[in-house]
C-alpha cells in the first residue's frame, strides 16, 4: 500500500474566464480508495477528466507507475491502465451486458473478416462470469442491460472498466444512484476490488461515504488542494468546513412544525406511463397545512409521474387530487397556480426555466400576464425589473444583472431563481422536487432554510428527494414509493435510515400491506 | 433527436440600458455582416470564372438597386414582399415552429386579393383595407391548418406546410388555367383579371410606381416588434418557442398558441401576397408572377436573425439584389443567377456561422441563449 501508481503533479487547467485546477498535487497508492472531496465546481470533475484524456492541462504532468504518461486520449488512459466508471451509464439499454462490454472492440472467430468477422459472444461472457466471481460483481452476462437495477448497470459500469483492463478506476459520484443498500454493496465491491489489487479513486460530495470506505481524503475547494487527510483524523463537521471553507450546520434547525388543517389530499391515485400502465398505482396521502411531506424513493419508483400528476402537468387516469377541499384532479398548471399551487420541478432546466430568458422575464413565468407586470395585452417591463431586484436582493440571487441570459448562472442560483419565484406568490401547497440536486453547500443550506420558512408561515410542503438525508433532516412525515406504490407512511420521529432503506428497495412490500389492511 | 440547423442569437426579452442594447445589438449585427462580405468575396470567384471583372459586376450591381431614383424604386418594391414575408417566416421561428409553407401562403394571399378585389365595387377606403383583411385571413387560415394538425396530432410542420404548398400551388394554378374559374376571359396566358381600381393601393408619388405597400410593410416590422417584445402573447409565443415543457409548466396553451403562431404567420404571409397584387401593374395574378419570395424569406429571415430590425435590413439587401441584377447582368455580362449564388452563399454562412466566428474570432455571445430554429423537427409536441 506505499507504492504511488498514480502522481499528478502540479496539474493547471484554466478555462476562459475560470482556474479549474489551480497546481494540484494528488498521488493514488496501490490498493487504495482515495476519495476526492469537493462541492460542485470544485474542479473534481475537471482533475479526473484530465486524468482519463479528455482534457488536457496548461501546465503540470502525470506519472503512472513513476512513469510519466502522456495521456492526450480515454485510450491513453486505458493504455495506461486507468478506467473511469460515469455518474450517468454509458450502456446501450437494448444489448446483452456481454454486447455492451464487447462494444469498441469486438472478438471475432470463425474466419478473419475484419469487421464483418463472427462475434464470439460465448467466450466474452465466459470471461466476464469469471471476472464477476473475481470481484464480488454478480451480473448475468446474458441478461438485456434495460431489464437491470440501477444498482447492477453500475456494476457492469465498472465490470467494462475491468474488462478493459483498468488498475487504477476512476468512480465518478458512483451512489448518487443508488439506495442506502445498494451504496453499502457498492462499497463491499469496492473493498474487494482493493483487495485483489485495485487502486480507487473514488469522487463525492457526501462526507458520510467517505468516511465509511476511503482510506484516504483529498479535498478540493475552488480548484485548489484544500489538503489531504483520513477518516480517523477529522470528523464530519471539520471535513464539511474543509469542503466550503467556512463552518457549516449539517443538520437543518427545523424546529417544532404546527400541521393545520389537510391542505392537499390524494386519493387513490392512479398515473398511467408510456405503455399504458400504471407508474403510479392506487396512492392515497394527505399534506397538512404547516407540515413538510417528504417522499423517499430511489428514482424511478413513480415519484415523478406523482408530482406531474398533481402539478397537472400529466393526466391521470383514477383517483382524485384535492387541495382545500376543492377537487383539482387533472387541472392544467394555470388554474392550479390560482388554486394555491406552487411547483419548484424536478429538472429545473427543462421545466422551470427558459435558459435563453432574462432573470428578470423567468422570475415572471406564471405571472406575466397578471398585475402589475402586464394589463391583459401590453407587458410591463419596469415592473418586471422592480420585482426582479427586489427578488433577485432577497433571495440572494447571485447574478452581476437582471437582464442577462439565466442560463449564465450557476445551478444553484438558477435554482434560487425558480424557489424566488415559487415562493414570492400567495401559495398554499409547495410542491418541490429534488430541490437540491447537484447544488453547492451554500445553496442547499439556503434552500432548505427557505423550505423551512415557508412551512412556518403555514404553506403545506411536499418534498419529493431521492437524498435520504434531505428527507430525513427536514420532513416531518414521511412516505416511501416502491414500484409506483405508496409502501409505507411514518412519522419522521420514528423513521430510520435502514427501514426506510428497505422500504426503498421494496423489501417490507408485504408486511406494509397487511399494516394498511388491518 | 434534434437537427440543429439553423443557430441564432436570442435577443434581449426586455428593454436593457443604452449601452447594454447598442452592445448587444452590435454583436448580433456582426455575423450577417460578416457572413455577407465573405459570400461576396467567394462570389467573386464564382464571377471571375464565368469571364467577368467581380469588381465591376459588383459596382453594376450597387448601380442597378441605388444608383437612381428608378433604380431605388425598383430595389424598394421588391423589399416590400420580402420584409412582410420574411417578418411572417420569423414569427414562426420565434414560435419554434419552420414555416416552409409561406410561397403557398402567399399564393392563397394573392388569389384571395383577386377574389375580392374583382368581386365587387366598394368605395376606395372600404375596398382596400377589405381585400388586404382577405389576404391576410386567407393566408392565415392556410397557414392554421399545418399549426392545427401539429397541435392536435403532432404532425411535423416542415412536412405539412410542404405539403399544403402542393396543394395550395396546384389549385391555384387550376383555377387560372385554360378552363378555371378565375381565367381572364380570351387571354392567351394563365392570368386573372385586374381588381378594380378601388382595390389598387395608391402610389406614393404619381407616376413613380412605389406603392403604399411600403408602408403597409413597414407598419407590419412595427407591430411585429410589438407583438413579439412587448405583449403578453409575445411572451408566451416565445416561451414556447425556446422551451415547450416550460411553457406547459407555466401554463401557457401550449397548443392554442402553436395554431395562432402559425395563423399569425401565414397572415403576413397571406398580406405579402395580398399587397402584390393590389400594388404592381397590371394589378392581378398570372404564374411565375410572385414565384420564390416565399422561399427567399426565409433566408431573409435567418439573415436578420429572426428579428424585425434585421429583417428590415436584410430585406433590403435582398431587394437590392433582386433589383440590381439585370444592370449587372447587362454592363458587367454577369449571368443572373450569380445573385442566386450569392444568396445561397450569404444564408450558408449565416446558418454555419461558426465558419463566421472562427474566420474573424467573433466570440459568441457570452451566456446568451440560441434560438434553436428547428426545435421542432423530428420531436413531437411532448
Amino acid at each position: 500500500m506505499t507504492t504511488p501508481v498514480l502522481q499528478l503533479e502540479n496539474i493547471t487547467k484554466h478555462f476562459p474566464g475560470v482556474l479549474a485546477n489551480a497546481s494540484i498535487c494528488f498521488d493514488l497508492l496501490s490498493q487504495e480508495i482515495h476519495a476526492v472531496l469537493g462541492e460542485n465546481g470544485a474542479g473534481k470533475t475537471t482533475l479526473m477528466n484530465i486524468v482519463y484524456g479528455l482534457y488536457k492541462p496548461d501546465s503540470g504532468r502525470i506519472l503512472v507507475n513513476n512513469e510519466p504518461a502522456d495521456i492526450e486520449d480515454p485510450n491513453d488512459a486505458l493504455r495506461a491502465g486507468i478506467g473511469m466508471v460515469h455518474q450517468h451509464f454509458k450502456l446501450v439499454p437494448v444489448m446483452t451486458v456481454t454486447e455492451n462490454l464487447m462494444l469498441g472492440h469486438e472478438k471475432t472467430r470463425g474466419l478473419p473478416l475484419g469487421m464483418l468477422g463472427r462475434l464470439d459472444r460465448k467466450q466474452v461472457s465466459q470471461e466476464i462470469r469469471s471476472l464477476g466471481e473475481r470481484y464480488g460483481l454478480r451480473v448475468d452476462p446474458d441478461a438485456t442491460v434495460e431489464d437491470l437495477s440501477v444498482g447492477e448497470a453500475q456494476r457492469v459500469e465498472i465490470l467494462k472498466v475491468l474488462y478493459k483492463g483498468a488498475d487504477i478506476l476512476i468512480l465518478d459520484e458512483p451512489t448518487a444512484v443508488l439506495t442506502p443498500q445498494e451504496t453499502e454493496e457498492l462499497f463491499e465491491i469496492m473493498r474487494a476490488l482493493v483487495g485483489q489489487g485495485k487502486s480507487i479513486i473514488f469522487i463525492t460530495h457526501k462526507l458520510k461515504e467517505v468516511r465509511a470506505v476511503a482510506n484516504r481524503i483529498t479535498v478540493l475547494r475552488q480548484g485548489k488542494v484544500v489538503g489531504t487527510t483520513t477518516p480517523d483524523a477529522v470528523n464530519m463537521a471539520e471535513l464539511a468546513a474543509m469542503m466550503v471553507g467556512r463552518a457549516v450546520l449539517l443538520t437543518v434547525d427545523r424546529g417544532q412544525s404546527h400541521p393545520k388543517g389537510v391542505v392537499l389530499s390524494v386519493e387513490k391515485l392512479t398515473v398511467p406511463g408510456k405503455s399504458n400502465q400504471p407508474v403510479v398505482n392506487d396512492v392515497s396521502f394527505g399534506v397538512r397545512a404547516g407540515e413538510i411531506y417528504g417522499i423517499a424513493g430511489v428514482q424511478g419508483n413513480g415519484q415523478t409521474e406523482l408530482v406531474e400528476a398533481i402539478t397537472g402537468l400529466k393526466k391521470s387516469v383514477s383517483g382524485n387530487v384535492k387541495i382545500l377541499g376543492k377537487d383539482i384532479t387533472n387541472l392544467g398548471p394555470r388554474l392550479l397556480a390560482h388554486a394555491g399551487l406552487a411547483h419548484v420541478p424536478e429538472d429545473r432546466q427543462k421545466h422551470g426555466l427558459v435558459l435563453a430568458f432574462s432573470v428578470e422575464a423567468n422570475l415572471v413565468l406564471e405571472t406575466y400576464y397578471q398585475q402589475p407586470f402586464s394589463d391583459g395585452w401590453w407587458i410591463h417591463p419596469q415592473e418586471m425589473r422592480k420585482n426582479a431586484k427586489k427578488l433577485v436582493a432577497e433571495f440572494d440571487i447571485r447574478t452581476p444583472s437582471v437582464s442577462i441570459p439565466v442560463s449564465s448562472l450557476s445551478g444553484g442560483n438558477q435554482q434560487k431563481v425558480i424557489i424566488a419565484r415559487e415562493l414570492s406568490r400567495a401559495i398554499k401547497l409547495l410542491v418541490i422536487n429534488q430541490p437540491t440536486r447537484g447544488l453547492d453547500v451554500g445553496s442547499i443550506e439556503f434552500i432548505h432554510k427557505r423550505i423551512i420558512e415557508a412551512r412556518d408561515q403555514g404553506v403545506a410542503v411536499l418534498l419529493i428527494s431521492v437524498e435520504l438525508d434531505e428527507i430525513l433532516s427536514l420532513s416531518d412525515r414521511i412516505g416511501v414509493m416502491y414500484n409506483g406504490r405508496m409502501v409505507a407512511e411514518i412519522p419522521a420521529s420514528a423513521a430510520k435510515r435502514e427501514t426506510l432503506g428497505y422500504y426503498m428497495a421494496g423489501l417490507r412490500v408485504e408486511q406494509s400491506a397487511n399494516k394498511n389492511v388491518s | 433527436m434534434r437537427l440543429e440547423v439553423f443557430r441564432i442569437t436570442e435577443s434581449e426579452i426586455a428593454p436593457r440600458t443604452a449601452t447594454g442594447k447598442a452592445v448587444s445589438h452590435l454583436s448580433n449585427l456582426g455575423v450577417p455582416v460578416f457572413a455577407i462580405f465573405t459570400a461576396l468575396v467567394v462570389a467573386s470567384l464564382a464571377i471571375f470564372l464565368s469571364g467577368s471583372n467581380p469588381i465591376e459586376a459588383y459596382l453594376a450591381l450597387a448601380a442597378g438597386a441605388f444608383g437612381d431614383l428608378d433604380s431605388l424604386i425598383t430595389t424598394m418594391i421588391k423589399t416590400i414582399p420580402l420584409l412582410i414575408a420574411g417578418l411572417g417566416v420569423a414569427l414562426a421561428f420565434r414560435g419554434g415552429l419552420f414555416n416552409i409553407g409561406v410561397e403557398g401562403q402567399l399564393f392563397v394571399g394573392s388569389i384571395a386579393a383577386v377574389i375580392v378585389g374583382t368581386g365587387f365595387h366598394a368605395p376606395i377606403y372600404i375596398h382596400i383595407p377589405v381585400t388586404l383583411l382577405a389576404g391576410i385571413f386567407s393566408g392565415a387560415l392556410w397557414a392554421a391548418i399545418a399549426g392545427f394538425l401539429k397541435a392536435k396530432y403532432g404532425a411535423n410542420e416542415v412536412i405539412t406546410t410542404i405539403m399544403t404548398n402542393y396543394i395550395a400551388i396546384r389549385i391555384i394554378t387550376w383555377s387560372i388555367g385554360a378552363y378555371g374559374p378565375l381565367r381572364k376571359a380570351a387571354s392567351v396566358v394563365p392570368e386573372t383579371n385586374s381588381i378594380f381600381e378601388s382595390a389598387r393601393l395608391p402610389e406614393l408619388i404619381p407616376g413613380a410606381r412605389l406603392h403604399a405597400g411600403i408602408l403597409i410593410a413597414l407598419l407590419a416590422a412595427l407591430l411585429i416588434f410589438l407583438l413579439l417584445f412587448r405583449t403578453t402573447l409575445g411572451i408566451e409565443i416565445r416561451t414556447v418557442g425556446m422551451n415547450l415543457h416550460a411553457a406547459r409548466y407555466a401554463g401557457i396553451n401550449v397548443n392554442r398558441t402553436i395554431v395562432l403562431t402559425m395563423a399569425l404567420s401565414g397572415g403576413l404571409a397571406g398580406l405579402a401576397g395580398a399587397v402584390q397584387v393590389m400594388g404592381l401593374s397590371p394589378y392581378n395574378f398570372t404564374t411565375g408572377f410572385n414565384v420564390g419570395y416565399g422561399f427567399d424569406s426565409i433566408a431573409v429571415a435567418v439573415l436578420g436573425s429572426i428579428h424585425p430590425l434585421g429583417i428590415l435590413l436584410s430585406s433590403l439587401l435582398f431587394g437590392a439584389m433582386d433589383a440590381g441584377a439585370r444592370l449587372m447582368q447587362l454592363r458587367a455580362r454577369v449571368p443572373i443567377e450569380i445573385i442566386t449564388i450569392l444568396q445561397g452563399l450569404i444564408l450558408m454562412f449565416v446558418a454555419a456561422n461558426q465558419i463566421i466566428r472562427s474566420l474573424y474570432h467573433i466570440r459568441a455571445p457570452k451566456g446568451q441563449g440560441e434560438v434553436n430554429l428547428t426545435q421542432s423537427w423530428g420531436g413531437s409536441t411532448d
